[in-house]
């Protein structure tokens, strides 16, 4: 399946009740994202640094995670530095950098990195279908939960079909180029591919009224909090008001 | 009510395509408790179409529904039938859409209202009858095509359904889960319809056969599927012996 490393491991994280694993990703998220202090964005990424190697990630599965994100990154500092008035820093031919600018790319990057970091730990450490129950359970709006569970459920099928007709124009000699043929067959790839899956997607809606479907999912696990889960829960939660206070005394 | 055990009565039901010829024309089909009919037919001789129009999921153009006694007509009279009968998908991958085998064969249970744990025991208890026991957690897409095929049927098994409707249950199967399926079936305490291309499995599965043509059913009670090996030009298809035509020389 695409994209679903299987999250295995036993480290404390993997353990960790994924309700708490969830609220805490989503207060970090928030505090690293409103903060302005280096201390405190630096605190974070150090933050999101040890979760990470707690969780046990593999340092080339992080590296492969990063690339996307930092490929972004990448843009705004090639932008950013010259789209700002301020002291100038060093020039490039006609271009100035200038200090804040340079200073502001730099923030979103910490900022990006840290939560993205985060964001990994929670992902390799939890199953995907955990994390769907888990949503459910705290109570996430009812159709995001199930968007989300039918993007796990079905994006495995759709793909199948989807190298069922790339096989199928490969085995007739296709070979893409530049040329008005190569977009026309592939044009007609991705529209038959949303056909079929529109298709399946009313199939499915059948088979589910069959089975007198109301609009109500209903998940059978159930989660229970153990002590290292509140123990954590309140040490994530000391540590994001420590953040929070280190950024909010720079105004005294 | 359905005093003389006539559970599923379809009278002159059309259902068609613009500009095409229709699907269904006026047809007429009449199934009654403790029956197990098969059907057979060319491909696009309409036999899922025909299901979908029993189960309320397409709506034909004209005729009479008339299912357990009652004339069905709206999506909210259609409801009750499909609590009542279940149908079986051609496709496993379009009736396993719960994350885990469980919780998928949980979703009909719980949505006829059971609790939790009634909905689980249920569950539990279809998939052991069908020897699926310790498929509990496993993954519905990373299961085999036979299993899957299985998992549909308990899937369906587990609302409790007094009929049937099996939409080709042995095509794609290897010939040990085709023998499951038909042990399974002959094990029933439960009436059905059962689409299927293969005379074998019908023989083994079901009372008399139905065949199906330019848009209708035609049931010939003395059609009785049966086997015994020889071989003539008419062996592949649905045939009646006994009745001498002149053609006949044996």
């Amino acid at each position: 399946m695409i994209g679903n490393e299987v999250a295995t491991g036993d480290s404390l994280i993997h353990s960790l009740d994924p309700r708490v694993k969830i609220v805490a990703v989503c207060l970090f998220s928030i505090v690293v994202a409103v903060s302005h202090r280096f201390v405190v964005l630096m605190s974070a990424m150090g933050l999101g640094l040890s979760i990470i190697l707690l969780a046990g990630v593999p340092m080339r599965q992080l590296v492969r995670r990063l690339i996307p994100v930092n490929t972004f990154i990448l843009l705004l500092w090639i932008f950013l530095p010259f789209s700002f008035e301020g002291e100038p820093l060093f020039s490039l031919g006609p271009l100035v950098g200038v200090r804040e600018g340079v200073l502001y790319a730099a923030r979103i990057s910490i900022k990006s990195n840290a939560i993205v970091v985060v964001l990994i730990a929670l992902v390799a450490s939890t199953s995907i279908l955990t994390l769907g129950h888990a949503m459910h359970e705290l109570k996430a709006p009812k159709k995001i939960v199930h968007l989300f569970f039918f993007t796990c459920r079905y994006v495995d099928v759709i793909h199948r079909e989807y190298v069922r007709l790339a096989n199928a124009v490969k085995v007739r000699g296709f070979r893409p180029g530049t040329n008005m043929h190569t977009y026309k067959t592939l044009a007609y790839l991705v529209g038959m591919l949303l056909v079929r899956s529109s298709d399946r997607a009313q199939r499915v809606n059948n088979a589910m009224l069959c089975r007198g479907f109301r609009g109500n999912l209903y998940s059978l696990s159930t989660f229970s909090l153990k002590a290292a889960d509140v123990a954590s829960l309140i040490l994530m939660l000391a540590l994001m008001l420590a953040l929070g206070v280190l950024e909010w005394t720079k105004m005294a | 009510m359905d005093k003389d055990g006539l559970i599923i009565n379809l009278e002159e039901i059309s259902f068609g395509y613009p500009d095409r010829p229709p699907v269904l024309d006026k047809l007429n089909l009449q199934f009654c408790r403790g029956d197990r009919m098969g059907l057979m037919g060319p491909n696009g001789s309409g036999k899922t179409t025909l299901f979908h129009i029993i189960m309320g999921l397409i709506k034909h153009s004209s005729g009479r529904i008339e299912i357990f006694g009652r004339h069905v007509k709206e999506e909210k009279d259609f409801r009750s039938v499909r609590q009542r009968i279940g149908l079986l998908f051609q496709d496993a991958d379009d009736q396993l859409f719960s994350p885990t085998v469980l919780e998928d064969v949980a979703f009909g249970p719980l949505n006829l209202g059971k609790s939790q744990d009634e909905a689980k025991a249920i569950a539990r208890k279809t998939l052991a009858s069908l020897g699926l026991a310790g498929f509990e957690d496993r993954i519905t897409y990373k299961l085999s095509g036979g299993e899957k095929r299985l998992v549909s049927l308990a899937t369906v098994l587990a609302m409790e359904p007094e009929v049937l409707l099996l939409d080709e249950p042995s095509t794609g199967l290897d010939e040990t889960t085709e023998k499951s399926i038909i042990d399974i079936l002959r094990g029933l305490d439960l009436s059905y319809i059962l689409v299927s291309h293969n005379i074998d499995f019908l023989v083994e599965t079901t009372h008399h056969v139905g065949y199906m043509a330019n848009g209708k059913v035609s049931v010939d009670p003395e059609s009785i599927p049966h086997t015994h090996v020889h071989t003539h030009k008419h062996g592949k298809y649905v045939h009646e012996h006994g009745r001498k035509t002149p053609n006949d020389k044996a």
